[in-house]
Protein backbone atom coordinates (compact mmCIF):
# COMPACT_ATOMS: atom_id res chain seq x y z
CA UNK A 1 0.00 0.00 0.00
CA UNK A 2 1.19 2.85 -1.05
CA UNK A 3 1.40 6.02 1.39
CA UNK A 4 -1.43 7.55 -1.13
CA UNK A 5 -3.79 4.96 -0.48
CA UNK A 6 -3.14 4.59 2.74
CA UNK A 7 -3.75 8.28 3.32
CA UNK A 8 -6.75 8.11 1.37
CA UNK A 9 -8.14 5.10 3.25
CA UNK A 10 -7.63 7.11 6.19
CA UNK A 11 -9.21 10.54 4.68
CA UNK A 12 -12.04 7.64 4.18
CA UNK A 13 -12.19 6.38 7.33
CA UNK A 14 -12.13 10.17 9.11
CA UNK A 15 -15.15 11.20 7.00
CA UNK A 16 -16.87 7.69 7.53
CA UNK A 17 -16.42 8.45 11.11
CA UNK A 18 -17.21 11.86 10.85
CA UNK A 19 -20.27 11.27 9.26
CA UNK A 20 -21.19 8.58 11.57
CA UNK A 21 -20.69 11.11 14.62
CA UNK A 22 -23.19 13.64 12.53
CA UNK A 23 -25.40 10.79 12.53
CA UNK A 24 -25.46 9.58 16.26
CA UNK A 25 -24.64 12.49 18.76
CA UNK A 26 -25.19 13.05 22.02
CA UNK A 27 -26.57 15.80 23.57
CA UNK A 28 -26.27 17.22 27.02
CA UNK A 29 -29.27 18.94 28.62
CA UNK A 30 -29.67 20.71 31.67
CA UNK A 31 -33.27 19.71 32.76
CA UNK A 32 -35.82 21.50 35.82
CA UNK A 33 -35.92 19.36 38.08
CA UNK A 34 -39.43 19.34 37.87
CA UNK A 35 -39.82 17.60 34.38
CA UNK A 36 -37.49 14.90 35.42
CA UNK A 37 -39.78 12.29 35.26
CA UNK A 38 -41.29 13.13 31.80
CA UNK A 39 -37.41 13.99 29.97
CA UNK A 40 -36.42 10.84 30.90
CA UNK A 41 -39.04 9.12 29.04
CA UNK A 42 -39.50 11.58 26.03
CA UNK A 43 -35.06 10.95 26.26
CA UNK A 44 -35.57 7.54 25.22
CA UNK A 45 -38.41 8.07 22.77
CA UNK A 46 -35.76 10.28 21.28
CA UNK A 47 -33.82 8.05 21.21
CA UNK A 48 -35.23 5.31 19.05
CA UNK A 49 -36.65 7.99 16.69
CA UNK A 50 -33.57 9.53 15.85
CA UNK A 51 -30.42 7.50 17.09
CA UNK A 52 -29.06 10.11 19.31
CA UNK A 53 -28.83 10.28 22.65
CA UNK A 54 -29.48 12.93 25.15
CA UNK A 55 -27.18 13.12 28.20
CA UNK A 56 -29.97 14.24 30.94
CA UNK A 57 -28.94 16.49 34.27
CA UNK A 58 -31.13 17.36 36.69
CA UNK A 59 -31.47 20.53 39.03
CA UNK A 60 -32.83 23.88 39.42
CA UNK A 61 -32.50 26.52 37.08
CA UNK A 62 -31.16 28.90 38.45
CA UNK A 63 -28.06 26.80 39.19
CA UNK A 64 -28.09 25.73 35.92
CA UNK A 65 -28.30 29.40 34.55
CA UNK A 66 -25.44 30.20 36.77
CA UNK A 67 -23.20 27.50 35.52
CA UNK A 68 -23.62 28.10 32.57
CA UNK A 69 -22.62 31.95 32.92
CA UNK A 70 -19.35 30.65 33.87
CA UNK A 71 -18.79 28.36 31.14
CA UNK A 72 -20.95 25.44 31.85
CA UNK A 73 -20.97 22.24 29.41
CA UNK A 74 -24.70 22.18 28.40
CA UNK A 75 -25.86 22.10 24.91
CA UNK A 76 -29.99 22.49 25.80
CA UNK A 77 -31.12 24.05 28.71
CA UNK A 78 -35.07 22.84 29.77
CA UNK A 79 -35.53 25.96 32.03
CA UNK A 80 -38.86 25.55 34.60
CA UNK A 81 -39.24 29.60 33.54
CA UNK A 82 -38.69 31.97 30.82
CA UNK A 83 -35.96 34.27 32.50
CA UNK A 84 -33.49 32.02 32.27
CA UNK A 85 -33.28 31.09 28.74
CA UNK A 86 -34.04 35.34 28.13
CA UNK A 87 -31.01 36.32 30.06
CA UNK A 88 -28.68 33.58 28.86
CA UNK A 89 -29.68 35.01 25.43
CA UNK A 90 -29.18 38.35 26.44
CA UNK A 91 -26.25 37.45 27.27
CA UNK A 92 -25.33 35.94 24.55
CA UNK A 93 -24.37 32.19 25.54
CA UNK A 94 -27.73 31.07 23.86
CA UNK A 95 -28.71 31.34 19.81
CA UNK A 96 -31.50 34.02 19.41
CA UNK A 97 -34.65 33.05 18.73
CA UNK A 98 -34.26 29.23 19.44
CA UNK A 99 -36.35 30.00 22.42
CA UNK A 100 -39.56 28.61 22.92
CA UNK A 101 -42.36 26.80 25.58
CA UNK A 102 -42.36 23.09 25.52
CA UNK A 103 -44.73 22.80 29.03
CA UNK A 104 -47.03 24.98 31.09
CA UNK A 105 -46.31 23.69 34.67
CA UNK A 106 -49.37 22.87 36.98
CA UNK A 107 -49.27 23.24 40.69
CA UNK A 108 -50.41 20.83 43.17
CA UNK A 109 -50.65 20.74 46.85
CA UNK A 110 -49.68 17.39 48.09
CA UNK A 111 -49.47 14.89 51.33
CA UNK A 112 -47.73 11.65 51.44
CA UNK A 113 -50.83 10.43 53.70
CA UNK A 114 -54.17 9.55 52.55
CA UNK A 115 -56.76 11.51 52.78
CA UNK A 116 -54.99 14.25 54.40
CA UNK A 117 -55.42 16.83 51.16
CA UNK A 118 -59.31 17.38 50.03
CA UNK A 119 -59.61 17.82 46.62
CA UNK A 120 -60.48 21.65 47.19
CA UNK A 121 -57.70 22.27 49.23
CA UNK A 122 -59.77 23.47 52.46
CA UNK A 123 -56.77 22.06 54.49
CA UNK A 124 -55.31 25.61 54.09
CA UNK A 125 -57.69 27.13 55.72
CA UNK A 126 -58.82 24.74 58.64
CA UNK A 127 -55.07 24.57 59.46
CA UNK A 128 -53.59 21.89 61.93
CA UNK A 129 -50.42 21.61 60.21
CA UNK A 130 -47.14 22.37 61.72
CA UNK A 131 -45.32 22.74 58.51
CA UNK A 132 -46.04 24.01 54.71
CA UNK A 133 -43.70 22.63 52.01
CA UNK A 134 -43.04 24.80 48.88
CA UNK A 135 -40.33 26.02 47.05
CA UNK A 136 -37.67 29.08 47.02
CA UNK A 137 -39.89 31.97 45.24
CA UNK A 138 -36.59 33.57 45.10
CA UNK A 139 -35.14 30.37 42.70
CA UNK A 140 -38.32 28.38 41.74
CA UNK A 141 -41.69 29.49 39.41
CA UNK A 142 -43.10 26.95 41.39
CA UNK A 143 -42.44 28.53 44.57
CA UNK A 144 -43.54 31.58 42.96
CA UNK A 145 -46.75 30.13 41.73
CA UNK A 146 -47.44 28.48 45.35
CA UNK A 147 -47.10 32.35 46.92
CA UNK A 148 -49.34 34.05 44.33
CA UNK A 149 -52.14 30.97 45.30
CA UNK A 150 -51.98 31.63 48.70
CA UNK A 151 -51.69 35.66 48.36
CA UNK A 152 -55.16 34.68 46.61
CA UNK A 153 -57.13 32.81 49.95
CA UNK A 154 -55.64 35.73 51.78
CA UNK A 155 -53.63 32.80 53.59
CA UNK A 156 -50.02 34.04 53.05
CA UNK A 157 -49.84 36.01 56.41
CA UNK A 158 -51.24 33.17 58.19
CA UNK A 159 -49.28 30.31 56.67
CA UNK A 160 -45.63 32.40 56.19
CA UNK A 161 -44.47 31.00 59.67
CA UNK A 162 -45.06 27.36 58.86
CA UNK A 163 -42.69 27.85 55.41
CA UNK A 164 -39.66 25.16 55.06
CA UNK A 165 -38.77 25.80 51.66
CA UNK A 166 -36.80 23.54 49.52
CA UNK A 167 -34.00 24.41 47.07
CA UNK A 168 -35.59 23.35 43.90
CA UNK A 169 -38.70 21.43 43.59
CA UNK A 170 -37.33 18.18 43.94
CA UNK A 171 -36.14 18.68 47.29
CA UNK A 172 -39.52 20.52 48.45
CA UNK A 173 -41.21 17.10 47.44
CA UNK A 174 -38.54 15.23 48.98
CA UNK A 175 -39.08 17.33 52.23
CA UNK A 176 -43.67 15.87 51.92
CA UNK A 177 -42.67 12.14 51.18
CA UNK A 178 -40.29 11.84 54.28
CA UNK A 179 -43.65 13.06 56.22
CA UNK A 180 -41.53 15.86 57.93
CA UNK A 181 -43.95 18.40 56.17
CA UNK A 182 -46.83 17.22 56.60
CA UNK A 183 -47.92 18.98 53.41
CA UNK A 184 -46.51 21.04 50.56
CA UNK A 185 -46.80 22.75 47.15
CA UNK A 186 -45.15 20.30 44.57
CA UNK A 187 -45.17 20.03 40.70
CA UNK A 188 -48.07 18.14 39.60
CA UNK A 189 -45.81 16.05 37.50
CA UNK A 190 -44.18 14.51 40.36
CA UNK A 191 -47.09 12.69 41.77
CA UNK A 192 -48.82 12.30 38.95
CA UNK A 193 -49.41 8.60 37.35
CA UNK A 194 -52.25 8.00 34.50
CA UNK A 195 -53.79 11.48 34.93
CA UNK A 196 -54.68 10.49 38.71
CA UNK A 197 -52.99 11.99 42.26
CA UNK A 198 -50.76 8.49 42.56
CA UNK A 199 -50.21 8.08 46.34
CA UNK A 200 -50.85 10.29 49.58
CA UNK A 201 -53.50 13.27 49.09
CA UNK A 202 -53.57 16.09 46.59
CA UNK A 203 -55.19 19.08 45.43
CA UNK A 204 -54.69 20.01 41.88
CA UNK A 205 -54.64 24.08 42.17
CA UNK A 206 -56.59 25.43 39.53
CA UNK A 207 -54.58 26.95 36.76
CA UNK A 208 -56.36 30.23 37.12
CA UNK A 209 -55.19 31.05 40.84
CA UNK A 210 -51.39 31.12 39.32
CA UNK A 211 -49.82 32.70 36.32
CA UNK A 212 -48.79 29.81 33.91
CA UNK A 213 -45.87 28.52 34.10
CA UNK A 214 -44.31 28.69 31.15
CA UNK A 215 -41.48 26.35 30.76
CA UNK A 216 -39.17 27.38 28.10
CA UNK A 217 -36.15 25.56 26.45
CA UNK A 218 -33.41 27.23 24.78
CA UNK A 219 -30.66 26.25 22.35
CA UNK A 220 -27.34 27.31 23.60
CA UNK A 221 -24.18 28.07 21.47
CA UNK A 222 -22.11 24.98 22.80
CA UNK A 223 -24.91 22.93 21.43
CA UNK A 224 -25.46 24.68 17.56
CA UNK A 225 -22.39 22.64 16.13
CA UNK A 226 -24.00 19.70 17.80
CA UNK A 227 -26.84 18.20 15.04
CA UNK A 228 -28.26 16.00 18.45
CA UNK A 229 -29.32 19.58 20.11
CA UNK A 230 -31.46 20.92 17.96
CA UNK A 231 -32.77 17.67 16.87
CA UNK A 232 -33.73 17.13 20.42
CA UNK A 233 -35.54 21.04 20.35
CA UNK A 234 -37.69 19.92 17.30
CA UNK A 235 -38.50 16.57 18.87
CA UNK A 236 -39.91 18.08 21.52
CA UNK A 237 -42.78 19.35 19.84
CA UNK A 238 -43.76 16.13 18.49
CA UNK A 239 -46.59 14.59 18.98
CA UNK A 240 -45.12 11.54 21.17
CA UNK A 241 -43.25 14.14 23.00
CA UNK A 242 -46.41 15.96 23.59
CA UNK A 243 -48.06 12.79 24.46
CA UNK A 244 -45.41 12.11 27.47
CA UNK A 245 -45.73 15.72 28.62
CA UNK A 246 -49.50 15.59 28.82
CA UNK A 247 -49.55 12.35 30.55
CA UNK A 248 -47.37 14.50 33.49
CA UNK A 249 -50.52 16.33 33.99
CA UNK A 250 -48.55 19.93 32.31
CA UNK A 251 -50.60 21.87 29.79
CA UNK A 252 -49.30 21.98 26.15
CA UNK A 253 -48.16 25.28 24.94
CA UNK A 254 -50.72 26.86 22.46
CA UNK B 1 -22.81 45.23 51.43
CA UNK B 2 -24.42 42.76 53.41
CA UNK B 3 -28.17 43.21 54.00
CA UNK B 4 -29.93 42.75 57.21
CA UNK B 5 -31.24 39.22 55.87
CA UNK B 6 -27.34 38.30 55.57
CA UNK B 7 -26.67 39.52 59.10
CA UNK B 8 -29.38 37.38 60.36
CA UNK B 9 -27.86 34.24 59.11
CA UNK B 10 -24.27 35.16 59.93
CA UNK B 11 -25.70 35.48 63.22
CA UNK B 12 -27.55 32.67 62.87
CA UNK B 13 -24.67 30.85 62.23
CA UNK B 14 -22.27 31.53 64.87
CA UNK B 15 -25.13 30.48 67.15
CA UNK B 16 -25.43 27.04 65.80
CA UNK B 17 -21.81 26.55 65.53
CA UNK B 18 -21.61 27.61 69.23
CA UNK B 19 -24.26 25.37 70.63
CA UNK B 20 -22.78 22.73 68.84
CA UNK B 21 -19.56 23.03 69.60
CA UNK B 22 -20.43 23.01 73.39
CA UNK B 23 -22.59 20.09 72.61
CA UNK B 24 -19.73 18.17 70.64
CA UNK B 25 -17.55 18.92 73.26
CA UNK B 26 -19.46 17.47 76.55
CA UNK B 27 -20.42 14.52 75.10
CA UNK B 28 -16.90 14.20 72.47
CA UNK B 29 -14.45 14.29 75.94
CA UNK B 30 -15.90 12.00 77.92
CA UNK B 31 -15.70 9.53 74.44
CA UNK B 32 -12.37 11.00 73.42
CA UNK B 33 -10.91 9.64 76.79
CA UNK B 34 -12.81 6.47 76.32
CA UNK B 35 -11.41 5.83 73.28
CA UNK B 36 -7.60 7.06 74.48
CA UNK B 37 -7.53 4.48 77.55
CA UNK B 38 -9.41 1.92 76.40
CA UNK B 39 -8.41 -2.01 75.52
CA UNK B 40 -12.09 -3.05 74.44
CA UNK B 41 -12.27 -4.70 71.25
CA UNK B 42 -14.83 -2.20 70.28
CA UNK B 43 -12.48 0.63 70.36
CA UNK B 44 -11.96 0.10 66.35
CA UNK B 45 -15.99 -0.02 65.51
CA UNK B 46 -16.58 3.24 67.68
CA UNK B 47 -13.72 4.79 66.03
CA UNK B 48 -15.03 4.12 62.94
CA UNK B 49 -18.39 5.33 63.81
CA UNK B 50 -16.88 9.05 64.88
CA UNK B 51 -14.61 9.28 61.85
CA UNK B 52 -17.39 8.45 59.52
CA UNK B 53 -19.15 11.88 58.90
CA UNK B 54 -15.62 12.66 57.63
CA UNK B 55 -15.68 10.32 54.23
CA UNK B 56 -19.33 10.67 53.96
CA UNK B 57 -21.00 12.62 51.50
CA UNK B 58 -22.68 15.16 53.79
CA UNK B 59 -25.84 14.66 51.31
CA UNK B 60 -25.55 10.89 52.89
CA UNK B 61 -25.53 12.06 55.92
CA UNK B 62 -27.88 14.70 55.64
CA UNK B 63 -31.01 12.48 53.94
CA UNK B 64 -30.47 9.72 56.22
CA UNK B 65 -31.04 12.36 59.35
CA UNK B 66 -34.10 13.26 57.60
CA UNK B 67 -35.46 10.11 57.00
CA UNK B 68 -34.55 8.66 60.57
CA UNK B 69 -35.64 12.05 62.88
CA UNK B 70 -38.95 12.78 60.97
CA UNK B 71 -42.20 11.69 61.77
CA UNK B 72 -41.87 8.07 60.43
CA UNK B 73 -37.87 7.77 61.32
CA UNK B 74 -36.89 5.83 64.73
CA UNK B 75 -35.15 9.10 66.20
CA UNK B 76 -38.54 10.95 64.99
CA UNK B 77 -40.83 8.58 67.11
CA UNK B 78 -38.69 9.06 69.94
CA UNK B 79 -38.44 12.94 69.86
CA UNK B 80 -42.28 12.64 69.58
CA UNK B 81 -42.48 10.27 72.21
CA UNK B 82 -40.25 12.70 74.18
CA UNK B 83 -43.09 15.42 72.85
CA UNK B 84 -40.08 17.04 71.46
CA UNK B 85 -41.97 16.88 67.83
CA UNK B 86 -39.65 15.96 64.96
CA UNK B 87 -36.33 17.49 64.77
CA UNK B 88 -35.96 18.51 61.15
CA UNK B 89 -36.92 21.99 59.91
CA UNK B 90 -36.05 23.33 63.88
CA UNK B 91 -32.82 24.72 65.32
CA UNK B 92 -32.35 21.87 67.71
CA UNK B 93 -32.51 19.67 64.49
CA UNK B 94 -30.07 21.75 63.30
CA UNK B 95 -27.59 21.30 66.25
CA UNK B 96 -28.00 17.33 66.74
CA UNK B 97 -27.03 17.01 62.68
CA UNK B 98 -24.13 19.91 62.73
CA UNK B 99 -22.65 18.34 66.09
CA UNK B 100 -23.14 14.77 64.45
CA UNK B 101 -21.30 16.04 61.08
CA UNK B 102 -18.23 17.61 62.90
CA UNK B 103 -18.12 15.44 65.74
CA UNK B 104 -14.44 13.61 64.06
CA UNK B 105 -13.12 17.27 64.50
CA UNK B 106 -13.96 17.30 68.32
CA UNK B 107 -12.86 13.81 69.07
CA UNK B 108 -9.90 13.49 67.19
CA UNK B 109 -7.61 15.78 68.56
CA UNK B 110 -8.89 15.59 72.19
CA UNK B 111 -8.31 11.74 71.44
CA UNK B 112 -4.60 12.25 70.50
CA UNK B 113 -4.14 14.89 73.24
CA UNK B 114 -5.26 11.97 76.05
CA UNK B 115 -3.79 9.28 74.22
CA UNK B 116 0.16 11.29 74.41
CA UNK B 117 -0.54 12.02 77.94
CA UNK B 118 0.38 8.55 78.61
CA UNK B 119 -0.47 6.86 81.84
CA UNK B 120 2.45 8.11 84.05
CA UNK B 121 0.80 11.98 85.05
CA UNK B 122 -1.80 10.11 86.19
CA UNK B 123 -0.18 7.09 88.13
CA UNK B 124 1.59 10.17 90.08
CA UNK B 125 -1.43 12.08 90.64
CA UNK B 126 -3.52 8.72 91.92
CA UNK B 127 -0.23 8.41 94.34
CA UNK B 128 -1.19 12.04 95.78
CA UNK B 129 -4.67 10.61 96.55
CA UNK B 130 -6.60 12.63 93.63
CA UNK B 131 -9.96 11.18 92.97
CA UNK B 132 -10.20 10.65 89.14
CA UNK B 133 -12.50 13.41 88.19
CA UNK B 134 -9.57 15.79 90.13
CA UNK B 135 -7.51 14.10 88.54
CA UNK B 136 -9.20 14.84 85.26
CA UNK B 137 -9.74 18.53 85.53
CA UNK B 138 -6.19 19.32 87.69
CA UNK B 139 -3.88 16.97 85.60
CA UNK B 140 -5.34 16.37 82.00
CA UNK B 141 -7.42 18.86 81.51
CA UNK B 142 -4.16 21.46 81.67
CA UNK B 143 -2.03 18.80 79.86
CA UNK B 144 -4.90 18.35 77.00
CA UNK B 145 -4.88 21.97 76.71
CA UNK B 146 -3.89 22.53 72.96
CA UNK B 147 -5.88 19.20 72.08
CA UNK B 148 -9.15 21.37 73.80
CA UNK B 149 -8.09 24.33 71.89
CA UNK B 150 -8.06 22.80 68.29
CA UNK B 151 -10.55 20.70 68.91
CA UNK B 152 -12.91 23.83 69.88
CA UNK B 153 -11.62 25.95 66.66
CA UNK B 154 -11.96 22.54 64.49
CA UNK B 155 -15.16 21.72 65.73
CA UNK B 156 -16.37 25.85 65.67
CA UNK B 157 -15.63 26.32 62.21
CA UNK B 158 -16.30 23.08 60.64
CA UNK B 159 -20.02 23.53 61.95
CA UNK B 160 -19.62 27.69 60.07
CA UNK B 161 -18.87 25.44 57.10
CA UNK B 162 -21.05 23.19 56.89
CA UNK B 163 -23.45 22.84 53.79
CA UNK B 164 -25.04 19.38 52.37
CA UNK B 165 -26.59 18.40 55.72
CA UNK B 166 -28.30 21.99 56.11
CA UNK B 167 -29.78 22.09 53.10
CA UNK B 168 -31.11 18.38 53.17
CA UNK B 169 -32.37 18.93 57.14
CA UNK B 170 -33.08 23.01 57.42
CA UNK B 171 -36.07 23.85 55.23
CA UNK B 172 -34.33 27.02 54.65
CA UNK B 173 -36.42 29.09 57.37
CA UNK B 174 -35.12 33.31 58.30
CA UNK B 175 -33.52 32.63 61.84
CA UNK B 176 -34.20 29.11 62.58
CA UNK B 177 -32.08 27.21 59.86
CA UNK B 178 -30.83 29.47 57.08
CA UNK B 179 -27.57 29.87 57.97
CA UNK B 180 -24.76 31.44 55.73
CA UNK B 181 -23.80 28.66 53.55
CA UNK B 182 -27.13 28.00 52.33
CA UNK B 183 -27.51 31.92 52.12
CA UNK B 184 -24.52 31.98 49.91
CA UNK B 185 -25.88 29.38 47.71
CA UNK B 186 -29.24 31.39 47.20
CA UNK B 187 -27.31 33.95 46.33
CA UNK B 188 -25.90 32.30 43.82
CA UNK B 189 -28.76 30.46 42.45
CA UNK B 190 -30.50 33.56 42.07
CA UNK B 191 -27.57 35.62 40.37
CA UNK B 192 -27.23 37.43 42.89
CA UNK B 193 -23.35 37.23 42.66
CA UNK B 194 -23.10 41.20 44.43
CA UNK B 195 -24.26 39.60 47.66
CA UNK B 196 -23.01 36.23 47.51
CA UNK B 197 -19.22 37.67 47.27
CA UNK B 198 -20.31 39.81 50.15
CA UNK B 199 -21.43 36.83 52.09
CA UNK B 200 -18.19 34.50 50.38
CA UNK B 201 -15.60 36.86 51.32
CA UNK B 202 -16.48 37.19 55.03
CA UNK B 203 -16.20 33.23 55.21
CA UNK B 204 -13.12 33.10 53.52
CA UNK B 205 -11.66 35.83 55.91
CA UNK B 206 -13.13 34.10 58.77
CA UNK B 207 -11.78 30.54 57.96
CA UNK B 208 -8.19 31.56 56.82
CA UNK B 209 -8.28 33.64 60.32
CA UNK B 210 -9.17 30.41 62.08
CA UNK B 211 -6.57 28.49 60.40
CA UNK B 212 -3.92 31.35 61.11
CA UNK B 213 -4.73 31.19 64.89
CA UNK B 214 -4.18 27.38 64.75
CA UNK B 215 -0.99 27.15 62.81
CA UNK B 216 0.68 30.73 64.47
CA UNK B 217 -0.67 31.07 68.33
CA UNK B 218 -1.29 27.83 68.54
CA UNK B 219 1.68 26.36 66.55
CA UNK B 220 -0.21 23.05 66.14
CA UNK B 221 0.53 20.21 62.95
CA UNK B 222 -1.84 20.58 60.29
CA UNK B 223 -5.31 19.27 60.36
CA UNK B 224 -4.39 16.06 58.29
CA UNK B 225 -1.44 15.49 60.74
CA UNK B 226 -3.67 15.59 63.95
CA UNK B 227 -6.64 13.35 62.25
CA UNK B 228 -3.99 10.69 61.81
Amino acid sequence: MSLNTFFRAFMALALLLYVQNGWAATVLVAVAANFSKPMTEIAEEFEKATGHSANLSFGSTGKFVSQLENGGPFEVLMSADEKGPRKLVEDGLAVPNSQFTYALGKLALWSATPGYVDDQGKILTTGGFKHLALADPKLAPYGTAAIEVLKKLELFKKLEPLFVQGENIAQTYQFVSTANAELGFVALSQVIDNGKIAKGSGWIVPSEDYAPIRQAAVLLKKGAENPAAPALLDFLKSAPALAIIKKYGYDLPK
Amino acid sequence: MLTSADLDTLLLTLKVAGISTSVMLLLGTPLAWWLARTRSAWKGVINAVVALPLVLPPTVLGFYLLVLMGPAGVIGKFTNWLGLGALPFTFAGLVVASALYSMPFVVQPLQAAFTTIGQQPLEAAATLRASPLDTFFSVVMPLAKPGFLTAIILGFSHTVGEFGVVLMVGGNIPDKTRVVSVQIYNHVEALEYNEAHWLAGCLLVFSFAVLLTLYTVLKTQPVAHQLK
